[in-house]
């Protein structure tokens, strides 16, 4: 079943019309609206007019998530804060977070692009759908909430967490689709395996699994230890949070909600379009958001997309798993980790440049975090109490920080390992 | 007296303590007297040599964290009850003890180092009572 035919299946000459169209509205819009971008357009002498047609996006400037942190918190919007019905926000580097904004429409549109993936992942309105993503100033948990109620679906929002609690209401509720983060999904089978139960008890068929990266071997312990269908969405709290894309049924490829956010892939370096086909880093403009428009917003995702049509009938562009990122951020349970956010907290209880090497492993099914932190002379106390009074206080710090536990181990001076005189900050030892 | 104890960090890794002792060694620095406190996974060694800035120094140079830190060295006969006579003197003076260990030079006498939380108030209260305390001995 396709949710939406006449966009999801429309020629590319139809999906062309329709994104030229928008795409001049929101220039207009951001232009006179938001001071940031009519600033960035007039330093590359542009005007609204210059924008004809989709074509003409290449002209625009880029948008990064410093600018947004830069205009914290509701400098980006672009309409009166009487208009914003809901705030989302994800975990920032210097304690700040990045900030994004819906009004009533942009709601709407969202449940719309989580439906239609929904759709593509197989569930339909006699379904049971159990969001076990975090509900909160996180998108997951609210983001699939909407678009479950607006398929028509029933939704269980039982939240991230409390496993057995999960495993029991799948088996008293009947539950026939999940929606979390893939490692927690691993976690969630192996909780069944020592509550004795077998995954065919239930009536599970399909997971829509996002937030966090994945590999197709990943996919296939999943399916083969929960017996369901493992479908991959995609999002981004800055484009509008899961939805932007996700697989149909034959699972090669994420389709693009192309008439809401218009993809582009360019050279991390040169910022140049790559030719069709080619992998490069993702960029998304919103073509109808209102909250927080965005133009030419790099994800720092690095993928690449396919524009043949797909054996599910769709036309809508799809994108291949995320296989990278272009900058040095990492997704550990899927929360975003920028190593310079251990930096600041390091950087606040000492005078000078702290060295620490960042260890992320998969134990199990969960990431685990471990922090080395250099014993120098500024941290150095003869007493332990006090060394563990700071490890203690380093912990805690970093996990209020990132929102995820960490343990945090005190080494030596010049134990990490320094490279061209720069110490390697992160070690990801994660199989994905 | 007072003197300068020399501690350095480490990890609890094997050969680390050996590294330690063999830098020392290699610059002709004697240990007098030393002990480590130690968690799951890091240690502090203590020592008590008899030239501490060049201690400090030869181990910087090897990269190890180092500091030194004020202690109080106690020297009293090496006989039975005499270490629970001075620590029922700063215990009665209320003089509150970080930690301390100590080490016996002969069959004479012994030494106790302790790091206590007032440093100038313990080696008053010690040198009030220490004269006794020998004569009595």
């Amino acid at each position: 079943m396709i949710w939406n035919e006449t966009i999801e299946c429309a020629t590319r000459e139809e999906m062309r019309k329709i994104q030229s169209q928008r795409l001049i509205d929101t220039v207009q819009r951001v232009y006179h609206a938001v001071p940031g971008y009519r600033r960035k357009m007039q330093e590359a002498g542009l005007v609204p007019s210059d924008i004809r047609d989709i074509d003409d996006i290449v002209k625009l400037p880029f948008t990064i998530k410093q600018d947004l942190r830069d205009n914290y918190p509701f400098g980006m919007f672009s309409v009166p804060m009487s208009e914003i019905v809901r705030i989302h926000a994800s975990s920032g580097t210097t304690g700040k977070p990045t900030v994004v904004g819906y009004t009533r429409k942009d709601l709407n549109m969202w449940a719309e692009v989580v439906t239609r993936s929904l759709v593509e992942a197989g569930v339909h309105r006699n379904d049971i759908v159990q969001v076990a993503y975090g509900y909160g100033l996180f998108t997951g948990g609210l983001g699939l909430h909407y678009g479950t109620e607006n398929l028509g679906a029933t939704v269980i929002p039982i939240s991230g967490g409390n496993t057995e609690k999960q495993i029991q209401l799948m088996q008293d509720f009947g539950t026939s689709a999940i929606a979390c983060t893939p490692s927690y999904a691993l976690f969630l089978a192996e909780v069944m395996k020592d509550m004795g139960i077998s995954p065919d008890s239930l009536k599970l068929r399909v997971g829509i699994f996002g937030a966090e990266p994945w590999s197709e071997n990943m996919r296939k312990e999943i399916e083969n230890k929960l017996h369901i269908k493992a479908i991959d969405i995609y999002g981004l709290s800055e484009v509008i949070g899961p939805g932007v894309s996700c697989e149909c049924q034959e699972q090669a490829g994420m389709h693009i909600n192309e008439d809401h956010f218009y993809p582009e892939i360019v050279d991390p370096q040169t910022l140049l379009p790559v030719p069709p086909g080619e992998k490069g880093e993702l960029v998304f403009t919103t073509l109808t958001k209102e909250g927080i428009p965005l133009i030419r917003y790099r994800t720092r995702d690095l993928t690449r997309l396919i524009y043949d049509k797909c054996a599910c009938g769709r036309t809508l562009v799809r994108m291949e798993k995320c296989f990278g990122r272009s900058d040095d951020m990492l997704i550990i349970r899927g929360v975003n980790v920028f190593p310079s956010q251990i930096e600041s907290v390091l950087l606040e209880m000492s005078e000078t440049e702290p060295h620490y090497l960042l260890i992320v492993e998969r134990e199990g099914t969960l990431d685990t975090l471990k922090l080395m932190v250099e014993v120098q002379e500024q941290f150095f106390s003869d007493e332990i109490k006090a060394l563990e009074a700071l490890r203690k206080k380093i912990t805690h710090k970093i996990q209020s920080t990132l929102g995820i536990s960490v343990e945090v181990k005190l080494v030596e001076p010049k134990t990490i390992e320094r490279t061209a005189g720069k110490a390697k900050r992160v070690i990801d030892n994660r199989k994905i | 007296m007072i003197a300068k104890q020399v501690s350095v960090f480490l990890e609890n890794k094997s050969g680390r303590l050996n590294e330690v002792t063999r830098i020392l060694g290699d610059a002709g620095i004697n240990i007098s007297a030393f002990s480590i406190a130690d968690t799951s996974d890091f240690g502090v060694l203590r020592m008590i040599v008899p030239d501490p800035e060049k201690a400090v120094e030869v181990l910087k140079s090897n990269d190890f964290s180092v500091q030194t830190t004020r202690v109080v060295l106690m020297k009293t006969p090496n006989k039975p009850g005499t270490l629970a006579k001075a620590l029922q003197i700063l215990s009665d003076e209320n003089i509150f003890i970080e930690y301390l260990y100590a080490f016996s030079m002969n069959e004479v006498s012994a030494v106790v180092v302790i790091r206590p939380t007032e440093i100038e108030r313990c080696v008053e209260v010690l040198e009030r009572y220490g004269a006794n305390f020998e004569r009595e001995m």
